[in-house]
């Protein structure tokens, strides 16, 4: 039969077969003006983050100049409190809030997907159950919730992730269920079912792939409130302890001088506002991505 | 001059430039009804639309003009288009679920062009006219009708509310864009009544965009036959349909089934192109049988072919011959005491307190095709699904070979599972758009056989030759696949688990009739080397007389009647299945009559 050897439509570059879902979504977006800017912002903050302490002309806890001094040649940003040089301080305070951030999106997307899932796929009490917890957890505001654990246990890094996470996971999982709960009526899922096929190979062959759209702009969402609880926290004193630098900590050390030298403060605010807005221009590239709305003006 | 004059319309690509619509011209008197014949790609809804000084998002206008009396649409101005539409031409949409507000009353909806249009001077003046166009469109024009929303209505009344809204300002163009599509049978016979009346009673020039030839041999005085955007075909209807001249116009009558005569489908080779992929010179050239090489030079122009149409083709005039329709398919054998493979007996089916299926019984033989038929809403596909255990709590008894089946899927034997083979209705849902389709195809290899993953992928090539699918599809997305492509390929994934029974569940319903024919050979073919039998949900009757060995008619979940297909089509003995046969349009009535009685084909 030759009906079906003349394929001349066959091989259009609609989607490139040899790169994964998320991998063609972000090269895609990498057109979209935000992500450019979003992405630039965020790189430029995480390499600050990690790099700054090999560029930081003092020690972050050596004393530079007469506390809350005006930016001199000695202290470009001037010192804070303890006569420290801020600019010092600033290179070597973006790690922890960086890696407690990324830390605990992860954490919270991986929890939430897990449960989202189970919850969307097992449509019994399971179900019921499981979103019961989350809007529970999802009834306390994020900091609050927080800083319960926190002030209970103790100000620990590992916890400040892991609660961090538990408190983004049931948006996520939300998320993840209400897309799972659209997915499994798909027929491909059922026609999965016919051939008898496992329920956790079904998850991950016919229903995850489906959900990396949705949930690379959640994660998006989610780091940049990372940041920002993470940041109110080393704030509140709950984070990293002075002396060791961090951006949070600084803002709360330093403003009492605010009238004296405002770079003690307002150097750190800005890099926690600089990379929040990288990571929300990023998301926001991505969902335009997602939804079609390039900068182009074209649907894709 | 004719009331609607297109003139040279080009219609391209914003994108690319490539052409949509290739100067296209044609007219519509007062009182006509052209019809705009083409399949999925062609540009016949972007005429449409233009036809109402609209281009879809990504299109734009390149040349040419749309007048409407002395109003000229194309190129038109914001302010004249608004006076324009709904005014002066009005149009009716495929989905009217889709095209309905389903937040507001259909009563306000109706009066909303009156509104914007300034038509009317009071509100009880509007309202008259409300029920007076809602009387006409044969709807109750009582106020709790009107204060309905969309959704307490059948679909056959949302088209009636939509035809209504474009009725109302009495405009003197109608554009039906594929109006009955979605609706069944009598349904759509009925609809087309009322169309019918409403055209003649106030004179309406109509456009009537569709794929359906057979509802084109009832309605339409005239035939515009559309291939890549350009004109193939033209002219009177009973000339286009008796002497087609066109080689894709006799490809496409040999394609459409027809519930009168049982003939073998004639399949088109390869698929339409898509706007910015049509060849230089003829783009039907490269799957046409006739086609000479100076076809693929230059775009053939359209010549008058001695029955009186014209036709862009090179041997118009050569090969304007009486289509015969003599190739028939084999009549089927008659079920002798060939052993029941599948045996369903007092089937029940709930949803929720609503039963949907009604003490179902009867039989599926070894090698035959089965047609089940019926509306929808009659339980055909609940009954396909139960027999596979998609529906929970169904009673009665399915037995697989002898052998009784539980109720869910999850606690059938293994055999089962892979023996009993579903298709689904729509090829664009039942592939995961994130698997390749070699990963689609080789699941059921390594579950079932328990092959490595390269011992399947030879496997999944071999499937794929069976469908007639060139090997490289393996590493492809579904997305990268037209309609045709991925029903052969979820067919193939149903054939590597060596099944003996296949539940087609209408598996072509979203496909062109081309490849709806090439799917029907494949089945076909299939089935005659490889003893399969199937079972074909379909409501489409004309199919039925091609493809099956023997009818099943279902009726609201009740089994109305059952015998073999010929003496059931031609001598149906319930009145249900009695009206089913008769509301389906006949393509052979324009055939053989040489006139299409406009609007008159329905009883």
């Amino acid at each position: 039969m030759e009906a079906g050897v003349a394929l001349s439509e066959l091989g259009r570059p609609t989607q490139d077969a040899s790169r994964p879902v998320w991998v063609q979504l972000l090269l895609r977006s990498l057109h979209q003006r935000h992500m450019q800017i979003g992405l630039a912002l965020t790189l430029f903050m995480i390499a600050l983050a990690v790099l700054g302490p090999l560029f930081a002309p003092h020690s972050p806890s050596a004393f530079v100049a007469a506390p809350f001094s005006t930016p001199s040649a000695q202290a470009p940003l001037g010192t804070d409190y303890l006569g420290d040089d801020v600019l010092s301080r600033v290179l070597n305070g973006g790690a922890s809030v960086v890696a407690l951030s990324f830390a605990a999106t992860a954490f919270g997307v991986l929890l939430g997907v897990i449960v989202g899932l189970i919850a969307g796929y097992s449509r019994s009490f399971v179900d019921d159950a499981l979103m019961g917890v989350s809007d529970v957890v999802l009834s306390f505001p994020q900091i609050v919730l927080v800083l319960v654990f926190v002030s209970i246990l103790g100000p620990k890094l590992w916890l400040i992730v892991v609660v961090v996470g538990l408190s983004h996971s049931p948006r996520v999982a939300r998320l993840t269920r209400s897309v799972t709960l659209e997915l499994i009526k798909r027929e491909y899922v059922e026609s999965a079912e016919l051939l008898g096929i496992s329920r956790r190979r079904i998850f991950v062959q016919e229903i995850l792939p489906n959900l990396v759209t949705p949930l690379l702009v959640e994660t998006g969402l989610r780091l940049t409130w990372s940041i920002g609880v993470i940041a109110a926290l080393s704030f509140l004193g709950f984070g990293i302890q002075a002396p060791h630098a961090d951006w949070g900590l600084m803002i709360n050390e330093n403003r009492s001088g605010l009238t004296q030298n405002v770079w003690s403060v307002m150097a750190p605010i800005m890099c926690i506002a600089l990379f929040t807005i990288g990571t929300n221009l990023m998301t926001e590239g991505l969902s335009r991505t997602v939804t079609g709305i390039d900068s182009t003006g074209e649907a894709p | 001059m004719s009331l609607v004059e297109v003139e040279d319309l080009t219609i391209r690509l914003s994108s690319s430039g490539a052409d949509i619509v290739s100067s296209v011209s044609f007219g519509i008197e007062s009182g006509e009804t052209l019809a705009l014949v083409g399949e999925s790609g062609s540009g016949k809804t972007t005429i449409a639309v233009a036809l109402l000084g609209d281009t879809r998002r990504g299109a734009e206008l390149a040349s040419g003009t749309v007048r409407i009396g002395d109003t000229t649409l194309v190129p038109g101005t914001p302010r004249s288009l608004r006076a324009a539409r709904g005014r002066l031409v009005a149009y009716v949409p495929q989905d009217p679920a889709a095209a309905l507000n389903p937040a507001r009353r259909i009563g306000a909806q109706i009066a909303e062009a009156l509104v914007a249009h300034g038509l009317g001077e009071s509100g009880r003046d509007r309202e008259e006219r409300v029920r007076a166009v809602v009387g006409e469109v044969k709807l109750p024009s009582d106020r709790e009708f009107l204060g309905r929303f969309p959704h307490q209505l059948s679909g056959g009344q949302q088209q009636r509310v939509c035809i209504a809204i474009a009725a109302i300002c009495e405009p003197k163009v109608l554009v039906l864009d594929e109006p009955t599509t979605g609706l069944d049978v009598s349904t759509q016979a009925h609809i087309l009544q009322t169309l019918g009346e409403l055209v003649a009673g106030r004179g309406l020039a109509v456009l009537y965009v569709t794929h359906d030839l057979a509802v084109v041999a009832n309605i339409a005085q005239r035939i515009m036959v559309l291939y890549a955007g350009r004109v193939a075909e033209y002219g009177q209807a009973g000339p286009v349909f008796r002497a087609p001249a066109h080689p894709y116009t006799r490809g496409l009558l040999g394609a459409v089934p027809d519930i009168a005569c049982r003939h073998v489908l004639e399949v088109i080779p390869g698929l339409a192109p898509e706007p910015n992929q049509r060849p230089a010179g003829c783009a039907f050239a490269p799957r046409c049988a006739l086609a000479l090489p100076a076809c693929r030079e230059g775009v053939p122009e359209l010549v008058a072919v001695p029955g009186g149409q014209v036709a862009a083709c090179l041997r118009a005039g050569e090969s304007a011959q009486s289509r015969s329709r003599t190739e028939q398919a084999p009549e089927p054998v008659e079920a002798d005491i060939r052993t029941k493979v599948l045996e369903v007996s007092d089937l029940g089916a709930w949803y929720g307190a609503h039963q949907v299926l009604h003490h179902v019984s009867f039989a599926l033989l070894q090698g035959e095709c089965l047609a089940l038929v019926g509306e929808s809403g009659s339980g055909k596909t609940t009954l396909a699904r139960s027999i596979v255990g998609l529906v929970p709590g169904r009673t009665g008894e399915v037995r697989l070979d002898g052998e009784p089946l539980p109720v869910a899927t999850r606690a059938y034997p293994e055999r089962a599972k892979r023996t009993l083979q579903y298709i689904f209705q729509s090829p664009y849902n039942s592939l995961n758009p994130r698997r390749s389709v070699g990963a689609a195809i080789g699941t059921p290899l390594q579950h079932f056989f328990g092959l490595s993953r390269r011992a399947a992928e030879v496997k999944v090539r071999e499937a794929l030759e069976r469908v007639a699918l060139p090997r490289r599809v393996s590493g492809l997305y579904p997305d990268q696949l037209s309609g045709g492509e991925r029903q052969r390929v979820a067919i193939a994934r149903a054939l590597v688990c060596e099944p003996e029974i296949l539940l087609c569940d209408e598996i072509t319903s979203a496909l062109d009739v081309s490849v709806q024919a090439a799917i029907v050979e494949l089945l076909a073919d299939l089935r005659s080397g490889e003893g399969l039998s199937l079972l074909f949900v379909t409501h489409n009757m004309g199919l039925v007389r091609s493809v099956a060995d023997r009818v099943i008619v279902m009726s609201e979940g009740r089994l109305v009647e059952t015998g073999a297909t010929g003496a059931l089509l031609d001598a149906p003995t319930e009145d249900y299945t009695r009206t089913l046969v008769a509301h389906t349009p006949k393509l052979a009535t324009a055939t053989a009559t040489g006139t299409a009685s406009a609007w008159a084909g329905t009883p």
